[in-house]
């Protein structure tokens, strides 16, 4: 954490961009239509992940970080939902491989962590069968290898006694536990892209950091890539490599983790990290971002966070602002972001272009 | 894979599992069930009279067809006629016996039949929803509009008597309550992180029906089928007695309450024997089924 506290201006070099990124996805947009209105969930999110990387998306409550990373699955319901844009993962393009190419990529080749282990267990199978059943579905093993395998990841994600836990029910687990089982259910068939949508959310804080720190281990011993949703700031400084920043389904704000976290440049993602405890003085106020979040079925032409911006001006609200990217691949999409010495630098006083 | 190092996460010594042995649903559903006295008397209820219309030609003294016109309307317990004789003389309690027969079955295979097709409709309603759930569910609400019985005695007045056609009207009358049950149950099942969960490991949606949805809505359809059962013994003696059901001189339950009625000022008691045994039927299964919704936590 201390070495993060000052960014080393010596290491700067012009970052090369990975040649084949294990993830590409460009202008991926999500939206999902009724009767009543059209709710556009993900507005263009464009990114890459190097293989073996981590990914954080972090954002508040309807930034589209979820709704974008089961895109990644095609989770949504398929009527209801319009998915446009390239998701490559490896040689497979989620957009357009059939149904079939689908079932098998979910649960081997991606897989996914959910946020609440209380419900994402069926409540009548036992933990053994539901990571056997993955198995058996993929690995076309038999029922007693399926089983063996199921140990095998039981242990791996530090169960106690696990072959008691095996035939154990989700009810007969702590919160920590069935966290483990349903990691043990998304590792089984060895994924290279696993997501996990805010997997320490619903769980204590004291086994919060347990189960982060075995995921990044274990994602640094299987080498997989990572995309991790969370709205924890801290748990982003943990474990991410790249840092991604949602506001009303666009990513406003792109690094490496140190970069984002330490030197924010957009004024959303600075008025976020000033309203987490850090340093400042006991008794003193946090300070909140004013307003709410914007209305994802009638979004404004310009940029989300302008109507909550201080800096904001004019124009902000009618175009909306084209990434700006520095040398070290620190993206921000705001007009007020020039670059300085090969660095974003955030300057109140650039006029926006009309 | 395993070759983790096993001190990467502590793991504290409290946390040891539990060294019982874990009882499974079906387990935990019986322990409930073994100290609920007033259901399991009645399941006894119920074995006992579904074996003895099973055992029937073993246990009924006469044949049960055999009448005499001289032993017309003998009372109840009468030395030779233990439960007395009908209105031409035949043993009421072979009758009875054989009787239980019709009516069981009446009770117990159209609630069968429906629950399969209902539930089959009300699940694949309940999962894909929209214009689907649309269609099956707007035509069982077109059942729903007539009440059971006119609906019954319509389809059974228009395809004649007989065991066959009676089965099928109760069916068809039993068909859309559990339609809309196993809908019910399906659409809140299919919302559950679980299922989505199965989704993003790779399962397709017939796998996903078949070990995830059905096993889910197992009891509440279960419980309510169970209180159906009653409904249909009813709802086949009422058909009986109006003449839609069985044809003399088969026995049947219904219609011997029907035709012993004529009789009910000369031997008031033989005549409520038959009555008596739907009664009972009806609230032993009645009971049992509110024993399972208990033991099954099914929330009504």
């Amino acid at each position: 954490m201390n070495e993060m506290k000052s960014p080393d201006l010596a290491l700067i070099r012009r970052h090369p961009k990975p040649a084949d990124p294990f993830v590409h996805v460009d202008d991926l947009k999500v939206r999902f239509v009724s009767r009543e209105a059209t709710v556009k969930a993900v507005n263009g999110v464009s990114f890459d992940l190097a293989k073996g990387e981590v990914l954080c998306v972090i954002g508040e409550s309807g930034s589209g970080k979820s709704v974008m990373m089961r895109s990644l699955l095609r989770l949504h319901p398929k009527k209801r939902s319009v998915i446009e844009g390239t998701m490559m993962v490896g040689e497979h393009n989620i957009t357009e491989v059939n149904e079939k190419t689908m079932g098998e990529l979910r649960g081997s080749t991606i897989s996914m962590i959910f946020q609440e282990p209380m419900t994402a267990l069926d409540p009548l199978y036992t933990i053994g069968h539901q990571i056997a059943e993955t198995v058996m579905r993929h690995e076309k093993l038999d029922r007693d290898a399926a089983w063996k395998r199921a140990l095998e990841l039981l242990e791996l994600v530090r169960v106690p006694s696990p072959e008691r836990r095996l035939k154990a029910y989700p009810h007969e687990l702590s919160g920590g536990l069935r966290q483990r089982a349903m990691i043990a259910v998304a590792l089984s068939c060895r994924p290279s892209l696993l997501l996990a949508d805010e997997p320490t959310t619903a769980l204590d804080a004291s086994v919060q950091i347990q189960v982060l720190v075995l995921l990044r281990k274990l994602q640094r011993d299987m080498g997989m890539s990572m995309i991790f949703v969370t709205h924890d700031l801290g748990v982003a400084a943990q474990i991410a490599d790249k840092v991604a920043v949602m506001y009303a389904g666009r990513i406003i704000e792109y690094g490496e983790a140190r970069d984002v976290l330490v030197n924010p440049q957009h004024p959303y993602t600075k008025a976020m990290l000033a309203s987490t405890i850090k340093d400042q003085r006991r008794g003193a106020p946090l300070e909140a971002i004013a307003g709410t979040p914007p209305d994802l079925r009638a979004l404004p032409d310009g940029c989300s966070f302008a109507p909550r911006c201080k800096y904001a001006g004019p124009d902000c609200a009618v175009t909306m602002p084209p990434p700006v990217t520095d040398a070290r691949g620190h993206m921000a999409r705001c007009f007020k972001v020039g670059t300085t010495n090969g660095l974003l630098a955030f300057d109140p006083h650039i006029v926006e272009p009309a | 894979m395993s070759d983790i190092p096993a001190n990467l996460i502590p793991i504290p010594a409290t946390q040891a599992a539990p060294s019982q042995r874990v009882r499974s649903y079906w387990g935990s559903v019986w322990n409930r069930l073994r100290y609920d006295y007033v259901t399991l008397f009645c399941l006894a209820l119920i074995i006992l009279i579904v074996l003895s219309a099973v055992f029937a030609p073993w246990l009924a003294p006469m044949d049960p067809d055999k009448s005499s016109m001289a032993n017309r309307l003998r009372p109840i317990f009468h030395p030779k006629y233990f439960l007395g004789t009908d209105e031409q003389g035949r043993d009421l309690l072979s009758r009875m016996l054989y009787g239980g027969r019709v009516s069981l079955l009446m009770g117990i295979m159209p609630v069968v039949l429906a629950t399969t097709i209902g539930g089959l409709f009300g699940v694949v309603a309940g999962y894909y929803g929209g214009k689907v759930n649309m269609v099956i569910m707007r035509t069982m609400d077109v059942f729903f509009a007539f009440p059971s019985v006119l609906l019954a005695v319509a389809i059974s007045g228009s395809l004649g008597g007989g065991i066959t056609n009676q089965m099928l009207t109760l069916t068809v009358v039993l068909i859309p309550p559990l339609c809309r049950v196993a809908e019910t149950a399906t659409s809140q099942v299919r919302t559950m992180d679980f299922v989505d969960a199965a989704r993003a490991s790779g399962a397709s949606t017939a796998s996903i029906i078949s070990t995830h949805v059905l096993i889910n809505i197992l009891s509440p359809v279960l419980v309510y089928a169970s209180t159906l059962v009653s409904v249909s013994i009813i709802l086949a003696s009422g058909l009986s007695f109006l003449g839609l059901g069985v044809s003399p001189p088969t026995a049947d339950w219904g219609l011997m309450l029907s035709t012993l009625r004529q009789s009910i000022y000369v031997e008031p008691l033989v005549t409520a024997v038959p009555g008596v045994a739907i009664l009972i039927t009806s609230i032993a299964f009645n009971l049992v089924s509110d024993g399972l919704r208990q033991a099954m936590d099914v929330k009504a």
